[in-house]
């Protein structure tokens, strides 16, 4: 995401580069394409103008005409003033912070009372099953309660959520749930209902020892009167300590109108971003933050079950200008991988030693952490050259197949693979012998890469990511993927129709 | 095929529920006024602000002051009518009604795609609705076995409106669903199969290519001979209103998956303008059929470019 306004930025401030000293000329220049960028991301009319504005005023400044480099100047303006207005001033960025130690407060005694609203659609529910999957992993007993009596089968669907999270996400916490399915009717028949729905749940909370109760209310648009007074009067009942409003990221300039209605009715305590994970620039992110003063909290970022992130102004300001968001990106792989398992596989990279039961634990340990295309985005100066790239992620099981298919001593010890050998292995895993040929070579590539990037400091290791091309990076991390010879001869066929059984299933 | 009749009144109460609203503004914007510098450049606020995308917006504006600027135009009245026109005719004059299958290939099957939390279920509970109250039998198809609770939502609406259903299991492969949905329709002779599909980021390639699959599963069990529409005759992107300049993208990527046929604006209820399906037009030639006025099954509107625009300035 943010990828378009990144580079309209890109070619905004370029214009700048090479000159001397900024201008106010030349400043309102781009300006004004700055402006169009914002709007074309869905950032409010009034916020993207006043935005520029500031801008403006900061960067005709003194300080920007005595700058050696204005362009680097004009993006370093750039970016504060977006983080200002992500609301970087008042989150304390502690920049080793995950979901764990970000946005909720809990009280005690518990019941800790979270209660989500927005329009129909935004993601309410699936934000409510997020949210109780990383407070189950940060120890905490959770109740959700359906309050949603209006939409068929919601009360079923975070039933049915609350049972999938307690049983599959892994953690020290429990997640129960609360429904009173027998009191659903029909649209607009059942108003006031919820709020006795609420009550029950929060008593039974109490009783039960819960730690945190998240009420998930039925969608409805701000401007309805009926409805708006229900969320009011479950409001006043059950008094709860956070509310969360849930927008979809790629709500246009609407965002500001019903973020200050519901802001207006119940007083907010946060937004959580939906749906961040599609190629939508976010302007409403933007916006909202602007109009309500209420910071943006969390952040949706895909379909699994826990996919969930604290919102970091700076880092998103960082995204926005390309400039890549290393952060996640380290804090991602520490969620996933211990201390201790990174230095031996540095140890075993550096000595050269690095066998392909290590690539495919890598291999396996990347996959958990995300989609490769989120993950390479994350890197500085790869974000640009990723955005046409189609990554095939299919490409990665093929290549666990094909490690699969190997001994143990092939696995340790690569240069056994011959020819016969790999003709064998690429018939146990359904590919072809180049793609062997492709994954030995992709692994020889990491191996020396780990030892020459052993000796050098981490922007020296940044230096030679960059001169890898993505292509090859791809080559590199997913094996022997794709084909480059083009159509191969004998199994074919059979590969497609596996690769495609393999796409149909959801991760 | 005039089958969606009715007035718009309920489209025009949907939006002009709020004052502020961008029809307000733009009608207060100009009625009464002077031309100015300043005021086109307000005028492009407001386009702005109902989500006809900033190059449109630009552009209409342009249009406009050039006008003024050659002397044609003085006034905001005479604007008025003008900027009225010029957005009716991003709707060229279409076929906006649902595409059945030729006499003798039943069933009809309508395919309804989006991405996640767009308005599809509502939507198939009015499309059936309307199609049930013209003495049509419909079948509906809950290939959404992914997100929890999908199959049964649909099912709860196929109660309600008294029709038949084809479920899948959660989990389970939704082409598989469509197979056995498209062999009942056909063995039971209904009229329309109406196809549920789960909600889809555009942005993953595997979901789309998922949506592909299920639209040749249906060409292959359902062919027609040479020269007749086959099946899918109608593939339905359900857009909601209240959507940003993502929309476009969202349209580009679903047509290219599985050839959309037709656009159903959901939730125009809202204080949203929709305008959304303005830069859709620019960009693809894809007509708009529908909107959602709310969350009743009677709740939908053909789609009427005048009505439409003319909405969109409605005062309250």
């Amino acid at each position: 995401m943010f990828g378009n306004l990144s580079d309209k930025f890109e070619s905004a401030l370029r214009k700048l580069s090479g000159q001397s000293k900024i201008s106010e000329a030349n400043v309102r220049d781009s300006m004004e394409e700055v402006r169009e960028a914002l709007l074309e991301a869905d950032v409010h009319y009034e916020v993207a103008e006043k935005f520029c504005e500031r801008v403006l005023e900061q960067a005709v400044g003194v300080e920007v005409l005595e700058a050696v480099r204005p362009g680097e100047q004009m993006i370093k303006i750039v970016h504060d003033e977006l983080v200002r207005l992500l609301g970087g001033d008042e989150v304390a960025e502690d920049e080793q912070a995950g979901l764990s130690d970000a946005p909720i407060l809990f009280v005690s005694p518990g019941p800790t009372v979270v209660m989500m609203a927005g329009l129909q659609g935004s993601g309410k529910t699936t934000t409510c099953g997020k949210l109780a999957a990383n407070l189950k992993k940060q120890g905490k007993s959770v109740m959700l309660c359906a309050a949603d009596l209006q939409r068929p089968a919601a009360v079923k669907q975070l039933e049915v959520l609350a049972n999938q999270v307690n049983d599959t996400v892994e953690g020290p916490g429990a997640v129960s749930f609360h429904g009173e399915p027998d009191k659903c009717k029909e649209y607009g028949q059942a108003v006031g209902v919820a709020v006795d729905v609420c009550r029950n749940a929060l008593k039974k909370a109490r009783t039960e020892n819960i730690d945190v109760l998240i009420l998930d209310t039925a969608g409805r648009l701000h401007i309805n009167d009926d409805l708006m007074g229900e969320l009011r009067k479950v409001n006043h009942a059950v008094q709860p300590h956070h509310i969360f409003l849930v927008l979809d990221a790629m709500t246009g300039q609407d965002a500001v109108n019903s973020a200050k209605a519901f802001n207006d009715q119940l007083e907010l305590d946060g937004v959580v971003l939906t749906k961040f994970d599609s190629d939508t620039r976010g302007g409403a992110a933007l916006s909202v933050r602007q109009v309500t003063g209420k910071p943006i909290k969390f952040i949706g970022v895909g379909e699994q079950i826990d996919a969930l992130e604290a919102f970091h102004p700076r880092r998103i300001a960082g995204r926005i200008l390309g400039m890549g968001d290393v952060v996640s990106l380290v804090e991602k792989a520490q969620a996933e991988v211990s201390e201790e398992e990174a230095m031996r596989v540095q140890e075993k990279l550096a000595a050269g030693k690095l066998t392909m039961d290590d690539f495919l634990k890598q291999l396996r340990t990347i996959r958990r952490m995300g989609s490769m295309k989120s993950l390479l985005g994350m890197l500085p100066g790869v974000g640009g050259q990723l955005k046409d790239l189609d990554m095939d992620e299919s490409q990665i099981d093929r290549t666990e197949a094909m490690i699969n298919s190997m001994t143990v001593k092939e696995r340790t010890d690569i240069e056994v693979l011959d020819n016969s050998r790999r003709r064998r292995i690429s018939k146990g895993s359904g590919t072809h012998q180049q793609d062997v040929s492709q994954l030995v070579k992709g692994f020889n590539m990491v191996s020396q890469l780990g030892q020459a990037m052993s000796g050098m400091g981490m922007m020296g290791k940044m230096k030679a990511m960059q001169q890898m091309n993505p292509a090859a990076m791809q080559a590199a991390m997913a094996g022997g993927g794709g084909n480059p010879f083009g159509k191969g001869k004998g199994s074919t066929k059979a590969q497609q129709n596996k690769t495609k059984y393999k796409k149909r299933k959801r991760k | 095929m005039a089958i969606f009749k009715g007035t718009f009144d309920k489209l025009r109460r949907g939006l002009s529920k709020t004052s502020s609203g961008t029809g307000g503004t733009i009608r207060n914007l100009l009625l009464g006024k002077t031309l100015s510098k300043e005021l086109l450049r307000d005028l492009e606020k407001a386009l702005v602000q109902a989500d006809v995308g900033v190059k449109t917006a630009i552009e209409l504006r342009k249009d406009i002051e050039a006008m003024w600027e050659r002397g044609e135009i003085s006034t905001g009245d005479e604007a008025w009518p003008m900027l009225k026109s010029q957005l009716v005719a991003y709707f060229p004059d279409e076929d906006r009604t649902l595409n059945f299958a030729a006499h003798g290939s039943e069933p009809t099957v309508i395919l309804v795609c989006g991405i996640n939390g767009a308005g599809k279920t509502t939507s198939i509970a009015k499309l059936c609705k309307t199609l049930r109250d013209q003495d049509k039998t419909v079948l509906l198809a809950a290939c959404d076995t992914f997100r929890a609770a999908a199959v049964e939502q649909l099912t709860v609406w196929a109660t309600r409106l008294g029709v038949d259903i084809v479920r899948g299991q959660q989990g389970g492969d939704p082409a598989a669903v469509a197979f056995d949905a498209c062999k009942a329709a056909k063995s039971r002779g209904t009229d329309v199969l109406i196809l549920d599909t789960a909600g889809r980021l555009h942005t993953q390639s595997h979901l789309m290519d998922q949506l592909s699959k299920i639209r040749r599963v249906v060409e292959k069990q359902l062919p027609t001979p040479e020269g007749v529409p086959g099946a899918p005759h109608e593939v339905l992107l359900v857009i909601d209103a209240t959507t940003g300049t993502n929309g476009v993208n969202q349209a580009k990527v679903f047509a290219a998956a599985t050839d959309v046929t037709g656009i159903f604006l959901a939730k125009l209820d809202g204080s949203a303008r929709g305008g959304i399906v303005v830069a859709i037009r620019e960009a693809l030639n894809i007509p708009v059929k529908f909107v959602g006025v709310g969350e009743t099954p009677a709740d939908v509107e053909p789609f009427d470019p005048e009505s439409f625009v003319e909405a969109m300035f409605a005062e309250s």
